[in-house]
């Protein structure tokens, strides 16, 4: 489903991807971890489209469409949807009109036609419920003045409407309470099925607690160092990264 | 010879068919209007560079213009219906300043309501028009003033009775057409709002395309105890013609005046709002909004005098300026010696979409009394390019994306206006077509009902 290969990425002069590969295949789930300012952000954002990052060599395919040449919108339109490690506000434009916004460019992107109102509320409600949210949230601004577990919850909110066919997300656990938690790992959990990939990254085992991945990786300074199965993370909890810059230097 | 010279010296010519074909002589209350107005702009010429209230405005496409008067109100019910407004409203129109009973709708006024041409109240009672009719405006305000007084012979006259609640919107509209020769007018608009009365008032300046006129309106309000007026100005008139106009308001005890100054079009458009607010308890609420593009130059000019104690005024102007358009904001407020207990509050946020695009801002405040409050602020960025990102990872294109999030900082003023026609027009002439924007706060309500 996604491929990269061999990815250079340089930022305002530092490269900070070098050389990274990663396959996911539909019906996976990916967790990557690894020291901060290690590239995670920077990866999920050049897949996401981010233009201040300068590809300088490798590649980045999605179903075989090279991803690098699609626009930041076709990216989204064709099932790969990042959520935010500090998702933005926007003021002035309300939640609601967002969701019905993007769900229809997606709608349109397919050939579809726009999604008739109250079909549209009902599905909301649905979501909303799920992710036990007010009703209020659609009225305010996206995210203006959303504490930071709102926030997450939010970009959580979108990919249920949107259900991407690869999700990428970027700590969505962090600044969340135990029950947010929960609930962002069931809304997580419920995207999951044989045609749908998530990628998510993270720093605390916490969330492999409730999202089960099929593969864990270790990103250290812009490389895979390490790749295994879920494991792999409760060993990086109990033993930190040092061994594997060292194992990864040797 | 100077540019007003040649403009008066042209004008002349221009008028002597006015005077000649007349069938009955003006009274004489006009003629002497006429002459203070002719003389007093001659006087004060075109403004320049060098005068404080036009210094970032130039008025060449004016003063070197060459522009005939309208000699006929002929156009187009379709195309009308096309460029108005799709309201119920009650309708007063115009041609190039020339009024068009065709195009007017005055049928079943309520009681109490009177809404006619300015020619026609002058050959009915010319002494009830004398009394009011340039006495907020006067002639010294301006040259433009000047100009109008020396040349007004139509316009909108609008009387609302004490305790009159009119429901229907008053729409003004003037449509500017596509003349081999250029033509101006100088339009009044005389709008006397008695006691306790309510009226929402729209004055509508719109035309065709290639239409490259020139439009001097003068306005005045007058605002008796308890009125309640609300006062749109939608431009969106081509993008070569040039507008001046002033209104000109007066507020008694407890009255409260709306004003809504929304600008899409022209080339050249110059506007002044001035408020006395003469008695405790008046309150004037200022929301504009300019979208300027291409090379449009947008001016506003507010002055809101504080003459009395108790009294409030409130303004927000946002600007949203693309290309190489330029826009000007100069707000003030003046606050009398007099007058505690007073409340000013203005604000001027401008979105530059290019870095062409250029604004020159300053709100004033004039401040002689000492137990008042009063803030003011101004503000000039761009759009978030963060944002901007975050949209199209939702699958929102682009030229969407950056529409949406224009839309978004005019806002705070586009939510004040309760008129949805004028809404749709902001938001198509800023954003283009969204997808359903409007009806979706109702379908929350719905949703929200059915959750709880
Ligand atoms: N716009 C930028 N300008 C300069 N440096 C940048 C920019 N964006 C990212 N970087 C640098 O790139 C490196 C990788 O950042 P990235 O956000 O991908 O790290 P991360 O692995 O997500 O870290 P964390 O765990 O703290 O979220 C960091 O050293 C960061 O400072
Ligand atoms: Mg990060």
């Amino acid at each position: 489903m996604l491929e990269v290969k061999d990815l250079h990425v340089t930022v305002e002069g530092n490269e900070i991807l070098k050389g990274l590969s990663l396959t996911v295949n539909a019906g996976e789930v990916h967790a990557i971890m690894g020291p901060n300012g290690s590239g995670k952000s920077t990866l999920s954002a050049v897949i996401a489209g981010k233009e201040d990052y300068e590809v300088t060599s490798g590649s980045i395919t999605f179903e075989g469409r090279d991803v690098l040449e699609m626009e930041i919108e076709e990216r989204a339109q064709a099932g790969l949807l990042l959520g935010f490690q500090y998702p933005v506000e926007i003021p002035g434009v309300k939640n609601i009109y967002l969701l019905k916004a993007a769900l229809n460019a997606q709608r349109k992107a397919r050939g579809e036609n726009e999604i008739p109102a109250p079909e549209f509320m009902k599905l909301v409600r649905e979501k909303l419920a799920f992710m036990k949210m007010d009703a209020s949230f659609l009225q305010r601004a996206v995210n203006e003045g959303f504490s930071g577990g709102e926030k997450k919850r939010n970009e959580i909110l979108q990919m249920l409407l949107l259900e991407p066919k690869l999700a990428m997300l970027d700590e969505i656990d962090s600044g969340l309470d135990i029950d947010a938690m929960k609930i962002v790992a069931d809304g997580v959990n419920s995207l999951r099925s044989e045609e749908r990939a998530v990628l998510m990254v993270t720093h605390y085992q916490r969330l492999l607690d409730y999202i089960t991945p099929d593969y864990v990786h270790v990103l250290v300074d812009g490389r895979i160092a390490k790749s295994g199965d879920k494991s792999l993370a409760l060993e990086l909890e109990s033993r930190g990264y040092e061994w594997v810059l060292e194992e990864s230097a040797a | 010879m100077s540019a007003t010279h040649t403009f008066l010296n042209r004008l002349e010519e221009r008028t002597a068919y006015r005077r000649e074909s007349a069938a009955t002589p003006e009274p004489s209350w006009v003629a002497a209007r006429r002459q203070a107005g002719a003389a007093r702009f001659e006087a004060l010429g075109f403004p320049t560079k060098r005068d404080e209230a036009w210094k970032y405005t130039d008025v060449r496409r004016i003063s070197e213009g060459d522009f005939a008067l309208a000699q006929d109100a002929d156009f187009s019910p379709t195309t009308a219906a096309t460029l108005g407004l799709p309201l119920d409203a009650i309708r007063l129109s115009f041609v190039d300043g020339v009024f068009s009973a065709e195009l007017s709708d005055m049928a079943d006024l309520p009681a109490g309501l009177g809404v006619e041409p300015l020619s026609k109240a002058m050959s009915t009672n010319h002494e009830a028009v004398g009394g009011s009719l340039g006495r907020l405006a006067g002639v010294e305000f301006s040259p433009f003033t000047a100009l109008n007084t020396a040349l007004a012979d139509e316009g909108a006259v609008i009387r609302i009775g004490s305790g009159v609640v009119v429901e229907k919107p008053i729409l003004v509209q003037f449509f500017s057409r596509a003349n081999a020769q250029p033509v101006m007018s100088h339009p009044r608009v005389l709008i006397e709002a008695g006691a306790r009365s309510q009226a929402t008032i729209i004055e509508h300046y719109v035309g065709e395309a290639e239409a490259a006129n020139f439009t001097n309106v003068v306005g005045e309000a007058l605002l008796e105890r308890g009125a309640i007026l609300s006062h749109y100005i939608l431009q969106e008139a081509s993008l070569q013609d040039a507008h001046i106009g002033s209104l000109h308001i007066d507020q008694g005890r407890d009255s409260r005046f709306t004003s809504f100054n929304i600008n899409l079009g022209g080339a050249l458009v110059r506007n002044d709002l001035i408020s006395d607010l003469n008695a405790e308890g008046a309150e004037a609420n200022y929301y504009g909004l300019f979208f300027a593009q291409g090379r449009q130059h947008v001016d506003n000019h507010t002055l809101v005098n504080h003459n009395a104690p108790h009294t409030f005024s409130n303004e927000n102007y946002k600007g949203i300026l693309g290309d190489r358009a330029r826009g000007v904001f100069n707000g003030k407020v003046i606050v009398k010696r007099d007058s505690q207990k007073i409340e000013a509050h203005q604000s001027n946020a401008n979105l530059l979409l290019s870095d062409r695009a250029e604004i020159d801002t300053k709100p004033e405040l004039e401040i002689y009394a000492d137990d008042v409050k009063c803030s003011h602020g101004a503000t000039t960025g761009q759009l978030d390019e963060e944002a901007v990102f975050a949209l199209r990872t939702r699958g929102i294109d682009e030229q969407t994306a950056r529409g949406l999030l224009t839309l978004a900082f005019a806002g705070e003023v586009m939510d004040k206006v309760t008129l949805d026609t004028v809404a749709e027009r902001v938001e198509r002439a800023v954003a283009g077509k969204l997808p359903e924007r409007f009806n979706l706060s109702d379908l929350v309500d719905v949703a929200t009902a059915n959750q709880a």
